[in-house]
């Protein structure tokens, strides 16, 4: 699903963003990512999403070299990876309803397949009773499950996360995961930033870390590994 | 399987979502209705100008056309040419085929009337011979009033061996259709430059609401939004700042006309005229609702073009 081989990003002014990453993540994996703050989690999120593009190595993600994408094919690869941010990137002036829905009116989908999607998507967050609502009056934990909804409405194969829980305590921060937990299960790849270790170690998965821009320690179901 | 893969592409599925996204625009501008019938007055005004010298250009040619077709030509015969004579050629000119009527004044009758009129008539007296010739006045048929083909029959009257001097008693209105098609230059120059600046003023306003809606198009380009699926709302606006410019245009001119048409009316009547304000016609009018939406658009797409490419999601 994921392929990073010999991925390097620098930026402008010198800072290494990553450094000859080399690592391979599997069609339904949920693997979580982890590491200090600038130690190139975003970055290689970024990567994957092609926010940004890799200074050198080849990146393949769902069998597409981005390297090879041209700029006006990246939407249609943005399509297939549904992202989730820290701080939700929702759309204010808008009611739950329409953040959710999007990703299918941007991908061309018909108006009653919308409805029926995004309906089934926000049954699975459990906000399907707020559909109505507008983002604001919402609590931080179901802004944030409004953008898991809007990330999977699409189905995509690949779900991204950049500190999903980063503002949420400890219950809810477990209740999204559990979330997470149950669209791995239907076969959606996760990938998933997060510095909450302890969060991480409970959930028992794959976990990569990062530390100033290089791949350190790639474990497998060991959480005892996870080592700073 | 993804949405992307399973894209329809179903024409109805698109004209839906053209629908849509049209409406959706119009509604944004009416949400901000003061702000939109600035811009939209802005736009008016400036096509006003246009419009309503184009209109009056019009009117114009109608009344100089008029004129035009009373067009006659003196025929000023030569001194040696008898009364007899005269009279004879008239009679030979109401045969010609290009030539409606022929007014004769013989030079005893041109005397006459001199010496009624003018007040020398001692000063005639005391010559020994009339110096006055004589005088045909000739009316073109219908199709030969207008200045070229009147011109054409001059030329011929011209050829005549008892003519002295041929006169098309056109050159004023000549001279005021030349400054017609100069005015009609000076307004496609004024609707080009004020165009222009419709273009500008869409352009800005785009502008602006991109900068406005910032975090809107980055969301949706994280989200996998086509540039042209970002565009088309934007381009809407535009289109409908354009075609809401032409409307409030068309009934700026349309009230000034009808505000006008009574007062010219009664000038008319004055010169026993019974010229009217011809106010738009439909054509114009589609013309110009065609031309200020393409201008709305034209604008917006500038605008969009620019900056919609230096906003990506970071």
């Amino acid at each position: 699903m994921i392929h990073f081989d010999n991925v390097s990003k620098r930026y402008p002014g010198g800072h290494t963003g990553l450094s000859n990453v080399t690592l391979r993540i599997e069609a339904e994996e949920m693997v979580f990512l982890t590491g200090h703050s600038g130690a190139g989690k975003s970055t290689l999120l970024k990567l994957i999403g092609l926010l940004e593009r890799p200074s050198t190595g080849q990146l393949h993600v769902n069998e597409r070299n981005l390297s090879r994408l041209k700029n006006r094919q990246i939407p249609y690869h943005r399509r297939d990876v549904g992202m989730i941010f820290q701080d939700h990137r929702l759309l204010h002036d808008r009611t739950v309803f329409d953040n959710v829905a999007l990703p299918l009116v941007v991908a061309g989908v018909g108006h009653k397949e919308i409805g029926r999607r995004v309906r089934a998507a926000l049954d699975k967050v459990g906000l399907l009773h707020k559909e109505r609502s507008g983002p604001i009056t919402l609590s931080g934990g179901e802004q944030q499950r409004v953008g898991i909804a809007r990330a999977v409405v699409s189905k995509p194969p690949l779900v991204l996360a950049d500190e999903p829980t980063g503002n949420l305590d400890p219950a809810l921060s477990e209740e999204i995961m559990q979330l997470f937990m149950q669209f791995n299960q239907v076969g959606v790849t996760l990938l998933i930033a997060s510095h909450d270790i302890d969060l991480i170690n409970r959930m028992q998965k794959r976990i990569l870390t990062l530390n100033k821009g290089q791949l350190v320690a790639d474990t497998k179901t060991e959480p005892a590994d996870v080592g700073e | 399987m993804s949405v992307s893969k399973r894209l329809l592409k179903s024409p109805q599925i698109w004209f839906q979502r053209h629908v849509q996204v049209a409406l959706s625009s119009l509604g944004r501008m009416v949400q901000n209705q003061l702000a939109t019938l600035m811009t939209c007055a802005v736009i008016g005004i400036a096509l006003a100008m246009p419009l309503g010298l184009h209109v009056m250009l019009g009117n114009l040619q109608r009344i100089s056309g008029a004129w035009d077709s009373g067009a006659t030509i003196s025929v000023f015969l030569k001194q040696s040419v008898s009364d007899e004579k005269a009279a004879a050629l008239a009679k030979e000119l109401r045969q010609h085929q290009r030539i409606e009527g022929v007014e004769l004044t013989t030079r005893a009758s041109a005397l006459e009337e001199f010496q009624q009129l003018s007040g020398y008539a001692d000063a005639l007296e005391a010559l020994d011979s009339n110096p006055l010739p004589a005088l045909l006045i000739v009316q073109p048929k219908a199709d030969y009033t207008t200045a070229e083909t009147a011109q054409l029959l001059v030329r011929e009257l011209k050829l005549l061996p008892d003519a002295d001097i041929v006169q098309l008693d056109l050159q004023w209105v000549r001279r005021l259709q030349a400054i017609t098609v100069i005015a009609q230059r000076a307004v496609v120059v004024l609707a080009a430059l004020l165009g222009m600046a419709v273009l500008l003023i869409v352009g800005n306003t785009i502008r602006l609401e991109i900068q406005n809606r910032h975090a809107e198009i980055e969301i949706t380009k994280l989200i996998g939004a086509t540039n042209a699926f970002i565009r088309r709302p934007f381009l809407y606006t535009g289109f409908w700042y354009g075609l809401f410019g032409g409307i409030i245009a068309w009934l700026l001119v349309a009230i000034a006309i009808t505000l006008l048409s009574g007062p010219i009316a009664n000038l008319a009547n004055l010169y026993e005229s019974s010229f009217s304000l011809s106010s738009l016609n439909l054509s114009t009018v589609f013309s110009l609702l065609f031309a200020s939406s393409l201008l709305g658009l034209a604008g917006s797409w500038l605008a969009v073009g620019r900056h919609l490419s230096a906003i990506e999601p970071s």
